[in-house]
């Protein structure tokens, strides 16, 4: 049943598929394209590891389907610091003991930036209740939170020098 | 967990996905998928034949006209969220967005998915019950519209046909100064609540009740509204005494049961939210005394 | 010596891989031409496996085999998994690789589909269609453990697999005659593990070499790997285990289970690699779990409160099947005396099979319940005396100058249970004071009369750590210069890469970034134990040393002998060993590690060893004791039951500190998990024994709003049994949560006259307690 063409970018490099319809957008990432960043939790849109953000909005990647994100663009965790070097948020991360076992990583990464760009500011509440979506079991989330409010203010630094 | 195999679609125009949905058969409706995928990764939905609303842009969009907020049934709640226009006309959604799931669902998940898919404890339809929503749907027999107290017919099912699509909610705004209240118990942020209260009031500045509309939500099948409590507010003067008496005839309810919460849990939540719900509601209508 | 690093901050160097989608879990492993395995699972609690109609599967495109029981070699196709902690007081029942007549839980395996991708082998394995005759289940443990239960094994005429007892000082004495007897009943539930990566294998046999390569997200490779090879039949050398990057193991994955032998077996049968990738809804259904234990406790105090007696009974649900054997109710039964001197103890526990998921250990492995027991028993005694909770305690915790002391029971390592150090009256002390414990009641009164109920609690626990028989570690010197290392220690995300690069680079005086470190792998040494029971810091870590320093001494010792200088004046710093005189004539590791490798047919001078390396298997004498004390302020919404955890502080003892931001980290991680315990965790079954909460919506963890962040203070007591000094950390956070948290709660409803006994305490609970007692007549009116 149903194989379908999909061209999608990621990580800003275009894409072109053939693929069963049913084929997950995670599935997909990790599988047909080889970014195994991306992580599957639960498949039932709650743990957030499969975050990714596609048009820029955060999305439950286990939810969707490949075929559906044509002419989209996707940002996986493998993009966020194309450069090699780690970007001020995964830094940070690393300052502030904000990761474990790194299974939910990348999707915390993920939330994350999207927070920071639409929130420059945020205190500690706001960065806990972006963080509903993704869960932790490692961490008890105080490295993340620690590490997402030094970023921001790294970033805010960065942005007024 | 993987879905069953299916063939996909993805219409541009309401029109074609009208045909489509009339002749596929076993044919599901993809619009934000925040509900309708986790039951396919599970297996409790078997499609044939999956339709994705998601380009059709004639669905989308938010217009303020003639004392009405029509909202486009694929409008991503996101929108919704951040919708000046919402903020002003329907205060009580704009508070109720906050506690629907998290970042990541609101992206993606839209007016129209939450209605059609009616669970018992979501907020949007609790939303269009308390403003007395009409929503329009579509098929390849035209556009008709449906009060809400008739959409919602039961545990998750609604009036659509399996042909039919929602296309468009219709929310009579009301009057510049009401107040509003939402109150939900949920185990976690962003959790379905175990039970919810929705209230509007509208006062006089004689401290008369207009109008008063108080909804529960994720205590019966569809979201409830508590006529009793209206009718003890309605055009009487409102003071503490008269919202504890509307609080209270939440008891009157017949909740459900589940592995969550007990009916007689949900039925005292149902009393204190609502409750909490006047008690906002009442204060930002300029309640005196 | 090299940097200092014992002590230090390091961050880690498990970070960027992982931080930048590098990360190599089992299904980042791809292989080419490698099958996927789907598992067929009983849909019932109890029944009679009868066959299969296969037909229908094996004709669908994309599916290459189905294997039942019958597929399976020997001997794994009639001999269960073996029990890996034997005992005389045990029902020993293990489970089959694949069911073949019966099946004892909703989840068990009975076939496997192997196909091109999982989706097809999903789509297969919903086609094949088992037959079965539903026999009767026993689901609650309470009902299960009478006579006229339902037998979870239509073989087993009682479910009762084990009942034993603990006991010292007399305790009938104690209570004939006491000032105060008080009973409490109590019931826990702990839930799973819930690492948020599922279990994985891939296993690939290479026909040239004959060499069976499995990748496990398991805690114990070198465990897996030999019973492997017990159940395949094959020499052990012809197997290699590796646990590569494993996403959270805390407990279900130390445990051998039936797939770990299935995918092997199927990926010899087919001449293919297989993988197999459980997801979430297999997890819920049969990784296992701790579920529920129910105490019946009694406490016999003088007038003063101080405990005379501890005498009770408890239940502890099993499961279908004991692969860990009754380790985890011996635990908590043997951990509940604590920190506090208990004269007379007297503990009968019953071990019931149900049909379900086995129990096995999850992170605190029964002591949370003890502790919880426990503490529960003390809060009692100061309510009914009119003492503070803390006095009582003050008044029978064991003092520092009692150490080593003697508990009077047998820990589960087979060792009596003797306290090795610790100062539990200065953890309480400094847990309270950093809690502002005595300022609390004015806070208290103020939230009060702004009608918010806002509660503290503590609790104090002791926990065995650091137990045998061993965990390896070899140090070796690379003709580049740089160290290898290997250990059988593994990583489910404690940094064990970081902490023993830290203690080795510190020893050997190299760079961090220049030891390069072969985590659980069977092929890199060759005997090993694994990842459970906070056990790595103490035993890898001590051999880590022991290793570092046989090193260091080789380096030095040829250092000299080649440079013509006396041993002493040597240094190694940064790669090189280094004389402390003159112009400092220096040799590097590098030529040090070539000088040692020789030249060929010419023989070694006096004194000369091959290579410059050393593995140390560090074997401990016994377990070393780690404690602390945590504290709990909530805030309590009465009229719904809603509880927020607004404040929490801990006092921990793990003796020295390797790296204080991983162990924080293992805190602040263990209280998370306590919190779920104390307020959201629960894996519910019906009377049939069909699981009820089988998603993340249905079992609820603990989100980013719902753990604060901690206020961690280190007590370093040393541990002087092992080299390093150091105790256990990875389990603490967790141990005294729950007890904590709903002492807290009672605290905060304390105008009401409340009292709580059990884990998950869920906000329904609390309603209806209160409601019980009336406090709606008084809340609704106001």
């Amino acid at each position: 049943m149903g194989r379908q063409a999909t061209r999608v970018t990621v990580n800003g490099k275009a894409y072109a598929r053939v693929v069963d319809a049913r084929l997950t957008l995670a599935d997909f990432l990790r599988h047909e394209l080889n970014f195994t960043g991306t992580h599957l939790g639960c498949e039932h849109g709650v743990c957030g590891a499969c975050t990714v953000l596609v048009d820029g909005h955060s999305a439950r990647s286990c939810l969707m389907f490949a075929v559906q994100t044509n002419d989209c663009e996707v940002t996986t965790v493998e993009g966020l610091a194309p450069d090699g070097k780690l970007s001020v948020l995964q830094q940070a991360f690393m300052d502030n003991h904000g990761l474990q076992c790194g299974f939910c990583t990348p999707g915390m990464l993920i939330t994350l930036t999207e927070l920071l760009r639409d929130n420059p500011e945020p205190n500690e509440q706001d960065v806990r209740e972006a963080l509903t979506g993704n869960l932790c079991r490692c961490t008890g989330y105080a490295g993340i939170v620690r590490a997402a409010l030094d970023a921001a203010q790294r970033l805010r630094g960065a942005a007024e020098s | 967990m993987k879905p069953a195999p299916f063939d996909y679609h993805a219409p541009r125009q309401l029109k074609e996905a009208t045909e489509l949905l009339a002749k596929l058969p076993n044919a599901k409706i993809l619009a934000g998928g925040q509900s309708l995928v986790p039951m396919m990764n599970f297996r409790y939905v078997i499609a044939d034949h999956l339709v994705d609303l998601g380009g059709l842009q004639e669905l989308r969009g938010i217009t303020v006209a003639d004392d009405r907020l029509r909202i486009g049934a694929m409008t991503r709640q996101r929108d919704l969220e951040f919708s000046a226009d919402i903020a002003k006309h329907c205060p009580l959604m704009t508070e109720a967005l906050r506690h629907i799931g998290h970042r990541q669902t609101r992206n993606r998940g839209t007016i129209g998915g939450s209605l059609a898919h009616a669970d018992p404890a979501a907020e949007l339809p609790a939303i269009c019950a308390a403003h007395d929503a009409t929503i329009h749907v579509a098929s390849v027999r035209g556009v008709r519209e449906i009060r809400f107290r008739d959409f919602a017919t039961g545990f998750m099912t609604t009036a659509l046909q399996p042909d039919e699509v929602v296309a468009a909610v219709e929310l009579p705004i009301w009057p510049a100064g009401h107040g509003h209240g939402f109150h939900e118990f949920a185990r976690r942020h962003g959790d379905f609540a175990l039970a919810g209260s929705a209230a509007l009031l509208d006062v006089g500045p004689d401290n008369i009740v207009r109008k008063a509309a108080l909804t529960l939500f994720g205590v019966a099948a569809s979201p409830l509204r508590v006529d009793a409590a209206e009718a003890r507010l309605t055009g009487q003067p409102l003071d503490a005494n008269a919202i504890r008496t509307a609080a209270a005839s939440a008891w009157l309810i017949e909740p459900i049961s589940d592995i969550h919460a007990s009916g007689e849990y949900r039925r005292h939540l149902a009393q204190v939210l609502s409750l909490r719900a006047l008690n906002d509601a009442a204060r930002r209508a300029g309640m005196q005394a | 010596m090299g940097v200092k690093q014992f002590g230090a901050r390091v961050t880690r160097l498990e970070d960027p891989a992982l931080l930048s989608g590098r990360g190599r879990f089992v299904d980042d492993v791809k292989l080419p031409g490698t099958l996927h395995a789907c598992f067929v699972r009983s849909p019932h609690a109890h029944a009679k496996l009868l066959g299969f109609d296969s037909e229908a599967t094996l004709a669908m495109s994309g599916v290459h085999a189905v294997i039942t029981a019958e597929d399976l070699p020997e001997p794994m196709r009639h001999d269960p998994l073996p029990l890996l902690l034997p005992n005389p007081a045990l029902v020993a029942r293990t489970q089959l690789a694949l069911a073949r007549d019966e099946v004892c839980y909703v989840g068990q395996a009975v076939a496997v589909v192997v196909a091109d991708t999982r989706y097809v082998a999903e789509d297969a394995a919903a086609a094949l269609i088992p037959r079965y005759e539903v026999l009767p289940a026993a689901s609650d443990c309470r009902a299960a453990a009478a006579e006229s239960a339902p037998h979870s094994h239509s073989d087993l005429s009682s479910n009762v697999a084990s009942t034993f007892r603990l006991n010292y000082g007399g305790v009938e004495g104690a209570f004939t005659g006491a000032a105060h007897v008080f009973k409490e009943e109590l019931w826990q539930h702990r839930g799973g593990g819930m690492a948020m990566e599922t279990r994985a294998v891939l296993a690939h046999h290479d026909t040239l070499s004959d060499l069976l390569t499995v990748w496990s997200g398991t805690q114990t490779p070198h465990i897996g790997r030999r019973t492997l090879a017990d159940l395949l039949g094959r020499d052990l050398e012809s197997i290699r285990m590796i646990a590569p990057d494993v996403g959270g193991g805390f407990g279900p994955k130390a445990i051998f289970y039936p797939e770990e032998a299935v995918i092997p077996a199927v990926a010899l049968k087919l001449g293919r690699p297989v993988k197999w990738i459980e997801d979430r809804r297999e997890h819920f259904l049969s990784a296992t779990q701790e579920r529920d234990q129910y105490w019946q406790m009694e406490i016999a105090v003088d007038a003063e409160g101080k405990v005379l007696g501890i005498r009770g009974r408890m239940l502890h649900d099993s499961g279908a099947f004991v692969p860990w054997g009754i380790i985890m109710p011996y635990i908590a039964a043997s951990t509940v005396p604590g920190p506090y001197v208990i004269p007379s103890f007297d503990l009968e526990t019953q071990v019931v099979l149900t049909n379900k998921v086995p129990t096995t250990p999850v992170r605190g492995a029964g002591r949370p319940q003890a502790v919880f027991a426990m503490e529960r028993l003390l809060d009692r005694v100061a309510r009914e005396l009119k003492l503070d909770r803390a006095e009582v305690r003050r008044r029978n915790l064991i003092q520092p100058e009692q150490m080593p002391y003697e508990v009077g029971l047998i820990f589960r390592d087979g060792k009596p249970l003797v306290y090795d150090s610790g100062d539990y009256p200065h953890g309480q002390k400094k847990a309270l004071e950093l809690a502002e414990y005595q300022s609390f009641r004015e806070r208290q009164k103020a939230a009060l009369d702004q009608g918010r109920f806002i509660g503290i609690g503590f609790a104090n626990y002791v926990e065995g750590t650091g137990i045998g028989p061993f965990e390896g570690v070899t140090v070796r010197v690379l003709p580049n210069g740089k160290v290898a290392v290997a250990t059988g220690a593994t990583n489910q995300g404690q940094g064990t890469r970081t902490t023993l690069s830290q203690i080795i680079a510190e020893q050997v005086g190299c760079r961090l970034e220049h030891v390069l470190m072969t985590i659980g792998d069977t092929g890199a040494i060759s005997q090993g134990v694994g990842a459970f029971a906070s056990r790595q810091a103490v035993n890898a870590g001590s051999s880590a040393l022991l290793a570092g320093q046989a090193v260091r001494a080789q380096l030095i010792a040829l250092a000299a002998r080649t440079l013509g200088l006396p041993e002493a004046d040597f240094d190694l710093e940064d790669g090189r060993a280094v004389a402390k005189r003159g112009n400092k004539p220096s040799i590097s590791f590098g030529e040090l590690a070539r000088l040692a490798q020789g030249i060929p047919g010419v023989c070694f001078p006096a004194g000369q060893a091959a290579g410059i390396e050393h593995t140390a298997y560090y074997t401990p004498s016994q377990a070393a004791y780690c404690s602390g004390t945590h504290v709990a302020e909530v805030q309590v919404d009465a009229m719904t039951g809603g509880v927020k955890v607004i404040k929490y502080t801990v006092t921990h003892d793990v003796g020295r500190v390797i790296n204080p931001l991983i162990v924080d980290g293992q805190v602040q991680g263990g209280v998370a998990h306590g919190i779920g315990n104390a307020l959201l965790e629960w894996m519910q079954y019906d009377d049939n024994g069909q699981p009820l909460t089988t998603s993340f919506a249905d079992y609820m963890l603990p989100m980013a709003t719902d753990v604060p962040t901690c206020n961690i203070t280190h007590i370093e007591t040393v541990n002087p049994f092992n080299p390093l000094g150091v105790k256990g950390a990875g389990e603490g956070g967790t141990i005294p949560a729950p007890a904590a948290i709903i002492s807290a709660i009672e605290d905060a409803l304390s105008p009401f006259g409340v009292h709580f006994a059990e884990t998950p305490l869920t906000p329904e609970r609390i309603v209806a307690t209160l409601r019980a007692a009336g406090a709606y007549d008084r809340l609704l009116t106001a």
